[in-house]
């Protein structure tokens, strides 16, 4: 936290350069979660804010009077939410410090635990899970972590909290680490890192607490600062999903898309999938010129040398690293819906830019998510987390979920009420249909049909409408 | 360093994030639109769209819900550069409600904001009807917002139900719509305002300059500053016209829309002058909770 003082476009300059870390919290109200989150948010700000020299005067004016009242109405935003019958399940708050921009998606602990978690954590780098030091890891505590490592959340931060109400016994903090290590071991989150916290008091929040002369980590702002997130996303396995094919004149055919993983470069051999067709990068074309390559997340045209005809929920791939194509894999399922399961539907399933019909196979079993048992079940409850096996009827372009969130993550959409039903995390391939190809892909044969070549442009326009619907038919 | 060369700073991904959002509506609905308001944030997400489909042009009309009573430089702000950029605009009102002379000096601003700005849209989506919005609404504009999602489902009367939202996972869009249904989309979610303001001084995108200071004839009503803009302010208040050093943090109608004395005439200076007051304004902000309470009744009838 530099104290040097710095002019107004000095700070947006600096303030542009900043990455951006997405963060989830969870916990309840009773573990300090919103006073954490309002020290958080408005401590880094004052923070960060003074730097700039015309501040400085109006910090002197406001003084410290300010600050208490701060965290208790923030507390009360979310109470007055609450009485009001508003159900909140995911709110987004936005703060900065000098390094980074910050994004909390904030999930209420109690009710609709799962559903929210899972909603507000899809996108996270980061989890906060915060536990009360005089309770230590509990059932709640286990429940977080196993969501945590389902989503493939990275970064974990247990924040031992209300150390103050122990006198900041190193002996609690370190048998709650223990215990919390172990719990986790299995789970094989890559980074857990543990701090002993007072978010009433402050410590170890913002600034590191002489309270806890024993701890030798970062403060939990300083973690937060400093984590390195470069390498969250995937750059090695190039999957460009077709998202929007982009005609304005007769001489550009350009695939937008956004990079999901990978790098893609100018001069590279691609492959386009399903059809196996291969080109040569031409240009990546955006309004503000051509780079040389992109790479995740950004959002792009591509251009290729060979005319190929490619459309949205195809993908562009390096023809020596593929992902898996095929109707049937298996999947860790998040069930969101207030209607139970009906494994006779056939639901809309959507996977990068595809969409198709997907139809369930059969449950392998279903997790409970405080004890992480496992039970066989006939159909998935809201909330519930089941292993689940699925056909589609059409060919999916997927990884497993573990080393592609992009390519392993879909949607299950309710074909009547078109809600979102369940969210799915690609677990592998199944191979092939049982009855090998499965019954393919219709086709309507003009000449074998009797009919007349006049008539081809208004049924490859239905086919491209079902298509869309997620059937797919061939005209030839 | 490998890993540095693939880095993108914050506004980088989030305009990334927004073109991705906006590439998606026009890929999977038959009919979208892009609501205008003229305003900063709508001049960003425009921007955005240009960005999402160059060297082509964006392939939805935009659509601004006209009150007849917006600022007199807005109107104008909007005609230059919907010619100068090619935008395909489509303009529509409250027509009856504009023949009966509804207007905030007479029927005052309950009455005009419903008729002339929430009707007015709700008519002009079912007239053209459209399948998805585009608006440029933010997540930390005010606490409703907060928890609303990217992609947000609107029943056949436009209504909002934050109670029954559709969950929203990675970037994967539930953009399935029964006829009549519709969905309102929200490229800038992410945004905070001072991202927009960020993003309109890197991209030297144009923006109505009444966001910026200048000496304006204003007068004082009821403790608000507002700018004599044209004939239709009744005369007696029109004579009490001084000329102010003002600039606008929102624009709406003019009658309804106070000015904050200040000098800030360029980016930088607006950025600063925000701060400091969203310093100082800090703890009313979050104890309005009166007017975010309005804010989310308002949206759930149909209001942006």
């Amino acid at each position: 936290m530099g104290k040097e003082k710095i002019d107004i476009r000095q700070y947006l300059d600096r303030d542009e350069k900043k990455d951006l870390l997405r963060l989830l919290t969870a916990g309840s109200v009773d573990d300090g979660k919103s006073t954490l989150i309002g020290r958080l948010l408005f401590d880094s700000k004052k923070i960060y804010e003074d730097q700039l020299q015309a501040l400085e005067r109006d910090s002197k004016r406001l003084g410290n009077a300010g600050e208490k009242i701060d965290y208790a109405l923030l507390l009360d935003g979310l109470k007055a939410e609450r009485e009001q019958g508003i159900t909140i399940d995911v709110a987004y708050r936005y703060f900065s410090t000098n390094n980074r921009k910050f994004i909390i998606a904030d999930t209420p602990g109690h009710e609709q635990y799962t559903r929210n978690m899972i909603t507000g954590g899809s996108t996270a780098n980061l989890a906060i899970i915060l536990v009360d030091a005089r309770t230590g890891v509990i059932t709640q505590t286990k429940r977080h972590s196993y969501l945590v490592s389902l989503l493939g959340i990275r970064h974990v931060v247990l924040a031992v909290n209300k150390m103050d109400l122990l006198g900041f016994s190193q002996e609690v903090y370190e048998r709650i680490k223990a215990d919390y290590l172990a719990f986790t071991e299995p789970f094989g989150i890559e980074d857990i890192v543990c701090i002993p916290i007072s978010a009433l008091d402050g410590d170890n929040v913002v600034e590191r607490s002489d309270r806890t002369p024993w701890y030798d980590g970062p403060s939990l702002l300083e973690h937060l600062e400093t984590v390195p997130i470069d390498r969250d996303y995937n750059f090695d396995d190039l999957r460009f999903p077709v998202q929007y094919v982009l005609r304005p004149h007769l001489d550009f055919r350009g695939f937008s898309g956004k990079v999901s993983s990978g790098v893609i470069r100018k001069g590279d051999t691609v492959m386009a999938l399903p059809s196996g067709k291969t080109s040569r990068v031409t240009s990546i074309v955006t309004y503000d010129g051509e780079p040389d390559r992109a790479f995740p997340p950004q959002s792009v045209t591509v251009t290729l040398e060979d005319e190929i005809d490619i459309s949205r929920g195809e993908m562009l791939v390096h023809p020596d690293n593929l992902p898996a194509v095929g109707r049937r894999f298996d999947a860790m399922l998040v069930w969101m819906d207030e209607q139970p399961m009906d494994t006779r539907k056939n639901f809309f399933l959507k996977q990068t830019t595809n969409l198709t019909r997907a139809f369930i196979d059969g449950i392998e079993y279903k997790v409970d998510v405080n004890t992480m048992e496992t039970a066989p079940a006939d159909a998935l409850n809201l909330n519930e987390i089941g292993r689940v096996r699925f056909t589609t009827a059409k060919n999916l372009l997927f990884d497993p979920y573990k080393t592609n969130k992009a390519t392993g993550s879909f949607v299950l959409i309710d074909p009547i009420t078109n809600n979102t039903s369940a969210v799915g995390m690609i677990i592998g391939s199944l191979g092939q249909t049982d009855e090998g190809e499965g019954p393919g892909v219709p086709v309507i044969d003009l000449a074998a049909l009797g009919i007349e070549e006049s008539h081809r442009g208004a049924l490859e326009r239905a086919a491209a409408e079902l298509a869309r619907q997620g059937f797919e038919i061939k005209v030839k | 360093m490998e890993m540095n060369e693939y880095r993108l700073s914050h506004l980088r991904q989030l305009e990334a994030e927004a073109i991705h959002i906006i590439r998606e509506v026009a890929a999977e609905f038959e009919n979208p639109v892009m609501l205008y308001s003229i305003g900063k944030d709508s001049s960003v997400m425009v921007r955005l769209a240009e960005k999402a489909f160059a060297p082509g042009k964006v392939p939805f009309p935009l659509m601004h819900i006209d009150s007849k009573w917006k600022f007199r430089e807005m109107v104008e702000f909007r005609d230059r550069y919907a010619r100068e950029f090619g935008w395909n605009m489509i303009v529509e009102y409250n027509k009856e409600a504009y023949e009966a002379g509804v207007g905030p000096f007479s029927h005052g601003s309950k009455v005009h904001t419903d008729l002339m700005k929430t009707q007015a849209l709700l008519q002009a989506l079912d007239k053209h009807r459209f399948d998805a919005a585009f608006g440029g609404a933010r997540r930390d504009e005010e606490k409703s917002r907060a928890k609303e999602r990217i992609f947000s489902f609107r029943d056949r009367f436009h209504q909002w139900d934050p109670k029954n939202q559709r969950p929203e996972l990675w970037d994967i869009y539930n953009t399935r719509v029964h006829k009549g249904e519709s969905i309102r989309v929200f490229p800038l979610s992410n945004w905070t305002e001072l991202d927009v303001w960020q993003y309109i001084r890197l991209e030297n995108i144009p923006i109505v300059p009444l966001y910026y200071a200048k000496e304006r004839p204003i007068v004082e009503i009821d403790g608000n500053l507002i700018l004599a803009d044209d004939e239709r302010m009744p005369a007696e208040l029109r004579a009490q016209a001084r000329p102010t050093m003002v600039r606008f943090r929102t624009l709406g109608c003019y009658p309804l829309t106070g000015a904050v004395r200040s000098k800030a005439d360029t980016i930088e200076k607006i950025v600063e002058e925000m701060m400091v007051t969203t310093k100082s304004e800090r703890t009313t902000r979050v104890i309005d909770f009166d007017q975010e309470g309005s804010m989310e009744q308002k949206k759930r009838e149909g209001y942006f």
